[in-house]
């Protein structure tokens, strides 16, 4: 069902021509202009050339452009997409932190089947929020190719933003090796990427860490420099398809208010965003509005999205996004005019990981406090749930709640950094009732095997789903047993992150959790169905730091219980 | 075993729980810190019955169970118990999407996500060691060549290293054909066959070994060899890579020979046989490719030496050396 014959007609259209960008995402741009919008949207998945920093490989797109178009919405209409698939395999579009129903999440295996090569598949459902979103292939690492765009959902009242002004500025990483090739290379040597690893002579002259820390680390098997798996050694960093060469150049007047709605599209890459000179007020996170909250700096992890207001002067400004281990940076300009720049910021140093990424806590003499800090205790595995399996090379002994710490490498900076706790819902929170339970999950991996997971144990046919009841609310505390940071993403739902803001919880769809730290969010489990949950790191998620929530019953069932239909 | 009793204790009694909590020496900044200790009544475990001895959550009092720990956000926050989700969130159908798309078609798709996810079969060649020796009037080459193909947890292992003097004949080649499998994060477990092609006689031996990372991160190989003549030998291999700058790398090595027994036929004698130590300084252009110059230093011992010596050969032997490493 569904699925339409393609006729030979359907065919043409975004294929064999370079990439283009759509008017939004060109250089020079007033703005938010053209989109994709209306009762009925067409998009065409194919093969496109894309060509940055004077090269061309190949991309997958939607309607033959990369970032994809913009497809702008309004709250309270009914959205109806139909995609074609113009590619040789699946392909898909999930509909990233959109409420809908559970067989239009566009998630292969789990809400529906894919889109087949050469057919359709109509996308319907009603729009029931505003904000920014994005959305993306979730079929064989299609996003990492090009696979991606912004939507934007406008308010069906008045938006509580004000603003004269509004840009889309969409992130992202983009590599002339294929994915798997990258992938491949991960699981060689997951190294293979870092170019800026703990050396003697960094030692001899006083950087980094000192003899006994390298020697503790190295005791325990780990590199200080796990930052991120894919770096600038392959990635050209790109805002809004424009690479640092491009310069991407967004317009304004000089004392407008201009809304920034930054989206990280990323595969890999965790980026930390700065306008020097320019300090931004954070409006919106994940789509929700928060209220306004002025920063120098915030660090957006992989999947997550910022509406920042920012009021520039008659002058020319660069929009920085370095990335959070600095092998790279995406910047473009934002100025009065075009032809105009502003200086762009260094790189920084690559941040070293701490005892506190490891799960060591916040310092203090653990030791007499009688907790166990080995690196792989089976005593803490059994006490988090873990299963000890090869796949898991550490159980943070000590994790700490680091929803109020600023992003990796940013601790020391001297200007404003953007915190979790920053965060407060504009609206009060819809669902005041206290959690009924929890329920601790557990971000593991084996960083030298390339192995990552949840709780210990990769994705598979015999995992079992996070179950939920339907309506059941439930506190989920996502521990980070790795040194790395995950943006952890759940289908179909908000969840509020609790951080402090008791009733006005920002609401997120994804979440980063520091390494060796843990955050917990309140779900409400009100979408019935299945849904994905994973972290939005494409390799971890391809690699099995991926599984299933359910929420039943089914709207679909009867009182008397639909039984088992497997 | 102390500290189960101390688990049980305070499982059932609020003034151990509270005992406890006063051992711990909370810094000015632990998140604990303004936390008015619960008064027994107050106790989130009062009241709960004796965790049975197989029961997951034993040991609650530990970080991430405990009540208090990360709740420096929500200060006021009530404990919110663990537990299984409802019966209801276990009903209904398995999967959502097979009433919509029909099951056979979900069923196809998920087997596809579940390859695509997790599921995936590398491989990689490394060529560790080819190089060229020189020293003693006598101008040597060797390789020593490894690869694997598989998934996470089981994997074929080949192996095979060699050497001779150019110009003259092959003296050792062998091949290793291994099973090899996961039993931890950083080891994994080795068993199969190997065949020793020169020097000759050649024989076939049944292998078990070990091989992964240990601590301070050397990379670690250790094998034992039984050959169908019944004669026991073994080898360790140990090499660690020490960046000097970032594509500089000095790699010490160090191999060890063990024999059981004397095997006269090969001038092997029991114990201790050989020990062969180098030190190589590589220049890594891109991560998969890096040649190097090197010393090693080379010592047949106990009667493995007198076999040697007998036989008018030189029981020690340095050599300097250039060669290159590289993986695909």
């Amino acid at each position: 069902m569904n699925r339409l014959a393609l006729s030979r007609r359907a065919l043409i259209g975004g294929i064999g021509a370079t990439a283009l960008f759509p008017a939004w995402a060109r250089s020079g741009t007033p703005g938010i202009g053209a989109a994709l919008s209306g009762p009925e949207i067409r998009l065409n998945v194919g093969h496109t050339p894309f060509t940055v920093g004077g090269r061309t490989g190949h991309a997958v797109t939607v309607n033959g452009t990369l970032p994809a178009p913009l497809i702008r919405l309004k709250e309270g209409q009914t959205a109806r997409l139909i995609v074609t698939n113009h590619l040789d395999e699946d392909t898909s579009i999930h509909w990233h932190g959109l409420l809908l129903p559970f067989q239009m999440d566009g998630v292969p295996g789990i809400s529906f089947s894919g889109i087949a090569p050469h057919s359709s598949f109509t996308y319907e459902f009603p729009v029931i929020q505003s904000g920014t979103y994005w959305y993306h292939s979730h079929s064989n690492l299609q996003e990492a190719m090009g696979h991606y765009g912004p939507i934007v959902i406008d308010p069906a009242d008045a938006d509580p933003v004000a603003y004269d002004r509004e840009h889309v500025v969409v992130l992202s990483d983009w590599s002339f090796m294929h994915p798997h090739a990258v992938m491949k290379k991960l699981k060689q040597d997951a190294e293979f990427f870092r170019r800026d690893n703990p050396n003697f002579a960094e030692l001899a002259a006083g950087k980094g860490q000192t003899l006994k820390e390298r020697l503790e680390w190295g005791a325990m098997r780990m590199s200080p420099a796990d930052i991120s798996d894919v770096t600038g050694a392959t990635y050209t960093y790109l805002v809004n398809g424009h690479g640092p060469a491009e310069n991407w150049t967004g317009l304004f007047n000089p004392g407008e208010r201009v809304r920034l709605r930054i989206i990280n599209a990323s595969a890999m890459t965790i980026f930390n965003v700065r306008i020097p000179g320019l300090p931004m007020t954070v409006v919106n996170a994940d789509g929700e509005n928060v209220r306004p909250v002025e920063t120098d700096e915030l660090q957006i992890s992989v999947a997550e999205t910022y509406d920042v207001i920012v009021t520039p002067g008659d002058a020319a400004y660069t929009l920085a996004a370095e990335s959070v281990d600095r092998s790279g940076m995406a910047h473009a300009t934002l100025a009065p005019r075009m032809g105009m720049s502003a200086p762009v910021p260094k790189l920084r140093e690559r941040p070293t990981l701490s005892m506190k990424d490891m799960g060591h806590g916040g310092g203090g003499d653990h030791a007499a406090m009688g907790h166990s800090m080995k690196m792989r205790d089976p005593e803490n595995a059994a006490r988090a749930g873990v299963k000890l399996s090869p796949g898991v090379d550490m159980i943070a002994p000590m994790p700490v709640d680091r929803v109020g710490d600023r992003g990796l490498g940013l601790e020391d900076e001297t200007h404003r950094v953007l915190v979790y706790t920053d965060l407060v819902a504009l609206a009060p929170n819809p669902d005041t009732r206290s959690p009924s339970r929890s329920l601790e999950i557990h971000l593991t991996s084996n960083m030298e095997r390339y192995m990552w997971s949840f709780n210990g144990e990769q994705f598979s046919p015999v995992t079992e789903p996070f179950r939920f009841e339907k309506n059941e609310r439930v506190r989920v505390t996502l521990v980070n047993d790795t040194m790395m940071a995950h943006p952890i993403h759940l289908h179909g739902h908000f969840f509020e992150v609790v951080n402090g803001h008791e009733g006005h919880h920002p609401r997120k769809h994804t979440v980063n959790v520091l390494p060796g730290g843990k955050v917990s969010f309140d779900l409400t489990a009100d979408a019935p169905g299945d849904w994905a949950f994973h972290c939005h790191l494409l390799m971890h998620m391809h690699l099995g730091m991926f599984n299933v929530v359910t929420v039943r019953p089914l709207d679909s069932e009867r009182t008397h219980g639909a039984g088992d239909a497997a | 075993m102390k500290r189960l009793i101390a688990l049980l204790l305070i499982g059932t009694a609020g003034p151990a729980f509270a005992q406890d909590h006063s051992q711990h020496q909370m810094p000015a900044d632990d998140p604990h810190a303004g936390h008015a200790m619960p008064a027994p009544t107050d106790d989130p475990h009062a009241g709960h019955t004796m965790p049975a001895p197989t029961d997951p959550h034993a040991g609650h009092v530990m970080p991430q169970a405990d009540p208090h720990a990360g709740h420096g956000a929500t200060p006021s926050g009530p404990s919110i118990s663990k537990g299984p989700p409802p019966a209801a969130a276990a009903g209904g159908p398995t999967y959502a999407a097979d009433a919509v798309f029909g099951a056979d078609t979900m069923a196809a798709a998920r087997a596809a996500l579940y390859k695509e996810t997790g599921g995936m079969t590398v491989s990689k060649t490394i060529v560790d060691r080819l190089e060229a020796g020189f020293g003693q009037g006598e101008e040597t080459y060797l390789w020593d060549v490894q690869g694997w193909i598989g998934r996470d947890i089981d994997k074929f292992w080949w192996k095979t290293e060699g050497e001779g003097a150019f110009g003259g004949p092959l003296e050792s080649a062998e091949v290793q054909a291994l099973w090899s499998h996961a039993i931890g994060p950083f080891f994994d477990l080795q068993a199969g066959v190997r065949y020793d092609i020169r020097p000759e006689p050649d024989r076939a031996h049944a292998v078990i070994g070990i091989q992964g990372l240990a601590p301070y991160k050397f990379e670690v190989d250790a094998a034992a060899f039984i050959s169908t003549k019944g004669d026991v030998t073994a080898r360790i291999e140990a090499e660690y890579d020490q960046r000097l700058t970032q594509k500089l790398i000095l790699q010490p090595r160090i191999e060890v020979e063990l024999s059981a027994q004397d095997i006269p036929e090969y001038g092997i004698g029991a114990g201790l046989s050989a020990i062969e130590a180098g030190a190589r300084l590589g220049y890594e252009f891109v991560p998969q490719f890096r040649p190097y110059v090197g010393v090693e230093w080379h010592r047949k011992i106990g009667d493995t030496a007198d076999f040697a010596r007998a036989a008018g050969e030189d029981v020690d032997a340095v050599r300097g050396l250039v060669g290159v490493r590289f993986w695909f």
